[in-house]
């Protein structure tokens, strides 16, 4: 589903690459855990999946999709079939919670029938019930973070990238998140999540890739933290 | 085809839906929108107001031709008829000796003195046919027509009487008419072309104020025109409402100005004819403003959005 083969990532003229030589190969339906500390190339491995930045050398290929390919118009028609869970929100300020999940889906042309239909099932899944009409501007951070959830969910994506999204949540919430990420996968989407959260990491007893240095240092399956102690940025 | 006429509405709406959302930016952008309609339109009125002004000098301009005594009036009317072929003459009239006189009694009325000494020797007031060009920079056709030898053999001495003080005179109110019109019209397009730039560079600001909005729709996978569409509307909504309100900004002025002033005109502005012409072409102007409005808005609106829209190539 997703394959990187030997991708590195170089911004501007800064010496050394954000990734370096990274590959990795994710099969579908999969639940995969990036871990790593901040800088260590978490954020720009999830750019490149997005295509919001290109690789300076290296191949990505998803859903049968190779990136060298790709063309400027069709970029929009890749970030459709995935779902981004962004680390900060991104969400639209000038829209309600209801158009913002909405808008994920009139942008593929859904009509507004079946997304009045849609919508409303998918915030209650995010527990957003009773919020539709509110503001961005007007929600806790982590309400927010759950319209961003939904939003990304709400296309049903074969492919769900998650960056940090239980980073603004009380435990009893980030449980809520991983609950729905969960939910998701088995209905058969891959799910990539990076975390910072050990206590996630090591209950859900996944693949984890650990980067460091713009480098994967390690890659097991039903894996745990293995940057262990000496990272203390904990949920 | 459902589908796109379904998008077609959802930018429109969602255009709209921002215009009252953003509604300080929109009455910010609208302001400096509206000052900028109000000068181009004003300054269409001046340059439609005087450029009849200068009509209207140039149409008392006329060339004077004068017949010896021995020319016959069948001579004369000969000549007049000969003169209206000409394709630079808009109009000529003959004038018999008393005719002449006639008129120049009338011009002097306040004058007894220049008129008893026309009147008390007989008439010295020779016969005279006058000529209206059409364009006063061309006169030099008229011209050459009667200095004709056999035509020059007609007139009196000083004749045509273009050719004394008066050339001058002419010569003086062409050249300034002439720079009045150009400067009319160099204004105009600076004018436009100042208010196209202040405009963009609103939408532009107001743009850029939203730029998270639109890089954020191309990361969920917007296209293009789904993203920059409700911009386009939106400003194009500012252009619209701002050439309405400018029009009524004129039309008010000129309703104050007609109540408020006693004079007709200011210098040479001609405040009656300006209101007259506003009255006349309301739906003209109205119509150009709208456009202007509208155009440049969206225009702006899809140069401004470009650079937001752009995918990294490297």
């Amino acid at each position: 589903m997703i394959l990187l083969d030997r991708v590195t990532k170089t911004y501007g003229k800064s010496p050394s690459p954000s990734l370096d030589r990274i590959s990795l190969h994710v099969e579908p339906k999969e639940f995969v855990i990036v871990v790593g500390q901040s800088g260590a190339g978490k954020t720009t491995l999830l750019k490149l999946l997005t295509r919001e930045e290109r690789p300076t050398s290296g191949k990505i290929i998803i859903g049968g999709i190779d990136y060298d390919k790709l063309k400027d118009k069709d970029i929009p028609l890749l970030r459709r079939k995935i779902g981004v869970v962004f680390q900060d929100f991104k969400l639209l300020p000038n829209k309600t919670v209801f158009e913002n999940v909405a808008f994920a889906l009139e942008i593929v042309g859904m009509g507004n029938k079946e997304i009045r239909h849609t919508v409303p099932k998918v915030l209650d899944i995010v527990n957003l019930k009773g919020k539709e009409r509110n503001m961005p501007m007007e929600l806790s951070g982590g309400e927010r973070q759950r319209v961003a959830i939904a939003r990304a969910i709400v296309r049903q994506p074969r492919i769900l990238i998650a960056d940090e999204p239980t980073g603004n949540l009380d435990p009893k919430h980030a449980w809520d998140v991983i609950k729905v990420l969960e939910k998701i996968n088995r209905y058969g989407t891959t799910v990539l999540l990076t975390t910072h959260n050990v206590e996630i990491v090591n209950k859900l007893k996944r693949r984890v890739v650990t980067i460091q240095n713009g480098k994967i240092v390690s890659d097991k399956a039903g894996g745990s933290y293995t940057l262990g102690n000496t990272d203390h940025r904990k949920a | 085809m459902r589908r796109k006429i379904r998008t077609f509405w959802r930018i429109v709406h969602t255009g709209i839906v921002n215009f009252i959302r953003n509604a300080t930016l929109a009455i910010a952008a609208m302001a400096v929108m509206v000052i900028t309609l109000t000068i181009v339109l004003f300054s269409l009125i001046t340059n439609a107001t005087f450029a009849n002004t200068i009509q209207q000098i140039t149409d008392k301009i006329d060339v004077s031709v004068f017949l010896q005594d021995s020319v016959t009036e069948a001579q004369g009317k000969a000549l007049t008829s000969e003169l209206q072929k000409l394709p630079n003459v808009k109009s000529v009239s003959y004038l018999s000796k008393q005719q002449a006189l006639n008129s120049y009694i009338q011009q002097n009325a306040n004058n007894p003195d220049l008129v008893a000494a026309a009147t008390e020797s007989g008439n010295p007031i020779p016969a005279t046919i006058r000529v209206k060009p059409k364009d006063l920079n061309k006169i030099q056709d008229i011209k050459d027509f009667l200095s004709r030898k056999d035509i020059a053999a007609m007139q009196t001495t000083g004749s045509p009487s273009y050719s004394g003080d008066r050339k001058k005179a002419i010569d003086n109110i062409t050249h300034a008419t002439n720079i009045l019109r150009e400067i009319g019209v160099v204004a105009i397009i600076i004018f436009a072309l100042v208010s196209a730039l202040i405009i963009f560079n609103t939408i532009q600001m107001a743009i850029f104020n939203r730029r998270d909005e639109l890089t954020i729709m191309r990361l969920l996978g917007a296209s293009t025109w789904y993203i920059r569409g409700p911009f386009v509307v939106e400003s194009a909504v500012y252009g619209f409402l701002s050439a309405i309100i400018s029009v009524l900004i004129v039309n008010s002025a000129f309703v104050a100005s007609s109540q408020a002033l006693q004079a007709s005109s200011l210098g040479l502005l001609d405040i009656n004819f300006a209101s007259q012409y506003f009255g006349q072409h309301f739906w003209l102007l109205l119509g150009f403003q709208l456009l202007i409005g509208i155009v440049i808005g969206s225009l702006s609106a899809v140069i401004a959005t470009r650079r937001y829209l752009k995918f990294k190539t490297k």
